[in-house]
């Protein structure tokens, strides 16, 4: 909103009912006095230190201090390779420079900021050593499958497409890759950020990276095919099968038909006939809903007929041709298997915004999100910086998230279960692990001596 | 191992017992002669040039399968098993030495030596396999009893969606860290159960193949510090030069001497320069023609290329003169070209007959501001490329395949392409010299109108 917008607002309210508060404003004074009070430093810092800010011996102290950061300041001014020795360092940077973004990159084998003292040998001495497994999913690349929305925009229609999405890949991650420490994170507008934190996961190359994302890749499109998912074989692969049984049916012909009515006009019945490979099938199909045009039930019910309509053609037609098998199944998948950005996963130096950011744009927090109640989660309910800020003024609400009444503060609730669910017990297997790889190293060092 | 100069050579008994496929793990004690070292090493690069060449062409799997086995017979095979074992060691030790200085170098080498130990390993019959597994020293366990049953009806699903149509499954899995078969997790080619794949005795290519690249890898990084702090210096009057010289080696013909299909007249030039010369050379003769100068890299590559056409000396001389002292004079260009080009043709200085540079060697060159040497492919902007192909009389169709080449960086296939889509017909063996393109456009032309001058 413009200055202009809001002063009109301040206006409106004197002569009509009192309107709500301004919502959504995003300046650099209220982040100011969100950093200032409100980012959970202390948090952030013992996550990614992964319990090399303890006190045993087999801690590495240096550990955080070789992690990239990156800032995006007001008019998009960039600071790249920034790195912090400890967590009050931290703060004080961000509190004196007020980044709009905060980006968390990989932990490289030297101190980022002492980069170009290496750069000199023929080999690369600067690389990254160890990264999560991240993964960004953002509803835009649904645009061809949502009707509610397209853009920037969402809404409680398509909002479920990313609640499909984080719990088939977050099922996968735990019951395929054995994966433990994972955290969700709403990016602030239109998407859901993952961060898969166990050591595995932070030590996973490039090549491995890149495997786990090309698992995961179903969706094939562009605008120069109609059929966009295609898959082959004589089953499903066990992933996409319970992927399928346990999440995208259901969704697709409850949730899905529902909100978005896919059969309910010419222009969108085509696009899912030109998914059915057979000719003769598309034009029976057509034929049936060209003529029922007219009838007298909600869109909603005609969707679902006509859709019930194609499964029962391409059931008594499967035996035409193997490609008509899956069929079905290929047009469940392209309405609601989850579309990640494989170049965000593949490499280890990408950066990825840090939780707990304001969306510049919205105004929202970057809040974590429950795998397991995500179908709870509101994307337009998150807390936005003016609410905090209104929060602070009215109460004068201590933000000291210890005490009981952190769930009655905005943010408290989400610091919370970042750090029971999350934070605690990655910090106990981390513990774990250094003690354990410490033990490892003194014994060989002892054998090491042996006669 | 160790280079000597005698002319029996002490073989480790080692060797022998180790299977067909060697792993490259460690150089193991042997004595290799001078002459085999060099030798060896350009067998071995002529294989794996047919490799790059083999996959640059997008050959499938089982083609590439039938490819190295004939690259393998032509260029390594020796009556002696033990002794072709030893060309296979000797030549990849000496090659690591060669490409482990660069990192674009390094990274052309492991992928290459990876593809070929891939497909020479799925020539091996599977008993073979195992062994090779073996060697490794692979911690793997197979599955079986009640994990294997209870993985059964999933392993059939796994089978059934790769194409299979039973839901039969094979005898042996192996329990694997999915971090271990990228490519086959990647394609969700096996099961995957907390963090494990279970990878069928046929899918074993991708666990060995990981393992060797890994292996390889960092093989190369310790190679190249060694390289760089001791051998380098210490042989710098016996091994190092023969290192150097192997990465830029063109390994074809060198067109010095001139064909019966290289022998063009003054008259004859600019026709011939329009119908049979590759895009390089046109463009160079054009800039000629049209500037009536050139600077040193072009009329470097361009004077070495009419060398080899089969233009002489003396016609030479004339051909240069004739458009320089268009623009500098008579007695400039006496004083300071001709003897230049005395030069190229061996008739100065020490006498060298200077061969015409190869694609590898105008490829790698960088020409600058007012140069019109090098490649087009890969020199000239996509716009100014599109236009001279458009000059050469390619159609849209046949200019987006080239230029698809040309994007993947296969500049010598995408010249291939031009000159298929040109003259009309295949040339297998792909452009690697712009006077093989030369001759090879002779050949057609003269089959077509024997008699007429083309």
């Amino acid at each position: 909103m413009t200055r202009e917008e809001i002063e009109n607002n301040g206006e409106d309210m004197m002569i009509d009912d009192p309107k709500p508060k301004i919502e959504n404003d995003f300046n650099v004074h209220y982040l100011r006095i969100y950093y200032g009070n409100l980012f959970p430093y202390t948090d952030i810092h013992k996550w990614l230190s992964y319990g090399h800010d303890g006190k045993h011996p087999g801690c590495d102290e240096y550990y955080f201090g070789r992690r990239e950061f990156s800032f995006t300041l007001e008019n998009d001014v960039y600071l790249r390779y920034k790195s912090f020795k400890n967590a009050s360092v931290m703060e004080d940077a961000i509190k004196s420079n007020f980044p709009y973004k905060i980006d968390i990159g990989a932990v490289y084998s030297v101190d980022p900021d002492k980069r170009h003292a290496y750069a000199h040998s023929g080999t690369n001495l600067f690389t990254p050593v160890e990264r999560e497994l991240v993964f960004d999913i953002d509803i835009t690349d649904y645009d061809d499958v949502r009707y509610c929305c397209s853009g920037a925009d969402v809404c409680s229609k398509c909002w479920p497409l990313m609640t499909v999405a984080i719990k088939v890949i977050d099922t996968s991650l735990r019951e395929d890759f054995g994966f433990k420490h994972i955290l969700w994170v709403f990016s602030g507008r239109r998407g859901v950020h993952c961060w898969v934190c166990d050591a595995k996961a932070r030590r996973l190359t490039n090549e491995q990276r890149s495997a786990v994302a090309e698992y995961f890749r179903v969706y094939k499109g562009n605008e120069n095919n109609a059929k966009k998912v295609d898959l082959m074989g004589h089953s499903l692969h066990p992933f996409l099968a319970r992927s399928y049984v346990d999440f995208l049916k259901n969704f697709f012909e409850g949730e899905l038909q529902a909100t978005q009515s896919i059969f309910s006009s010419k222009e969108k019945y085509e696009k899912i006939l030109g998914m059915i490979t057979d000719e003769d099938i598309q034009s029976d199909l057509r034929g049936k809903w060209e003529n029922s045009a007219r009838s007298s039930l909600s869109e909603e019910a005609t969707s679902r007929l006509r859709w019930e309509q194609l499964k029962k053609t391409l059931q008594s037609k499967k035996n035409k041709a193997l490609s008509l098998r899956t069929c079905v199944e290929e047009i469940v998948f392209t309405f609601t298997y989850p579309r990640i950005d494989l170049e965000v996963s593949k490499q280890m130096n990408h950066l990825l915004k840090a939780p707990f950011c304001v969306h510049p744009k919205t105004g929202r927090v970057c809040v974590p999100i429950d795998p397991n109640n995500c179908d709870e989660f509101d994307p337009l309910a998150v807390p936005t910086l003016s609410q905090l800020i209104e929060e602070i003024n009215s109460g004068g609400l201590r933000m000291d998230v210890d005490d009981d009444d952190s769930d009655r503060s905005l943010l408290g609730k989400s610091i919370k279960f970042f750090r029971s669910s999350f934070l605690e017990p990655l910090l106990k297997s981390c513990k774990e692990e250094i003690e354990s790889s410490y033990k490892t190293k003194i014994a060989k060092t002892k054998d090491s001596f042996s006669w | 191992m160790e280079v000597i100069r005698s002319q029996k050579r002490t073989v480790s008994n080692d060797v022998v017992s180790t299977p067909t496929l060697p792993l490259y793990l460690t150089a193991p004690p042997m004595e290799v002669r001078l002459e085999e070292f060099e030798l060896f090493a350009i067998d071995r690069l002529r294989v794996l040039k047919g490799v790059s060449d083999g996959l640059a062409r997008g050959r499938n799997p089982n083609e590439m399968d039938d490819l190295v086995e004939t690259l393998w017979k032509e260029h390594m095979r020796l009556s002696d098993v033990s002794e072709m074992i030893n060309k296979d060691i000797i030549s990849h030790f000496v090659l690591r030495l060669v490409y482990c200085r660069s990192d674009e170098l390094k990274k052309w080498f492991l992928s290459m030596e990876t593809a070929l130990f891939r497909h020479r390993f799925r020539l091996k019959k599977i008993e073979e396999q195992r062994a090779i597994v073996g060697e490794f020293g692979l911690p793997y366990k197979a599955v079986i009893g009640a994990e294997l049953e209870s993985l059964k009806e999933r392993l059939g699903l796994v089978a059934r969606s790769l194409g299979q149509i039973s839901s039969d499954v094979e005898n042996i899995y192996y329990k694997v860290p999915f971090e271990e078969v990228p490519d086959l997790v990647a394609g969700r080619r096996v099961l995957l159960q907390k963090g494990y794949a279970f990878v069928a005795g046929s899918q074993l290519v991708s666990l060995v193949v990981t393992q060797f690249r890994s292996h390889l890898s960092k093989a190369l990084i310790l190679t190249n510090r060694k390289w760089t702090t001791t051998i380098r210096e210490r042989e710098k009057d016996r091994l190092t030069p023969i290192v150097e010289a192997l990465s830029t080696s063109y390994l074809g013909p060198d067109y010095s001497q001139s064909s019966e299909y290289a022998d063009i007249s003054l008259k004859d030039i600019d026709q011939v320069s329009k119908s049979s010369f590759p895009l390089c050379m046109r463009h160079l003769f054009e800039k000629l023609r049209e500037d009536h100068h050139l600077k040193h890299g072009g009329r470097m590559q361009l004077g070495l290329f009419l060398k080899g056409v089969g233009l002489k000396l003396d016609d030479a001389l004339a051909f240069w003169r004739e458009e320089f002292t268009k623009k500098v004079g008579s007695e400039r260009f006496d004083k300071e070209y001709a003897y230049a080009i005395r030069h190229n043709y061996g008739k100065e200085g020490k006498r060298t007959d200077y061969t015409p540079y190869a694609c590898s060697k105008i490829i790698t060159s960088a020409p600058g501001a007012g140069d019109h040497h090098g490649c087009p492919y890969r020199h000239f902007s996509e716009d100014n490329l599109k236009a001279a192909l458009g000059r050469m009389g390619l159609s849209s169709r046949g200019m987006e395949d080239v230029m698809d080449k040309v994007r993947n960086k296969h500049y010598q296939l995408a010249c291939t392409l031009t000159f298929e889509a040109v003259y009309g017909t295949s040339c297998d063996t792909g452009i690697n010299h712009p006077n093989q393109y030369f001759e090879e456009s002779q050949k057609i032309l003269k089959s077509k109108t024997p008699t007429a001058p083309v």
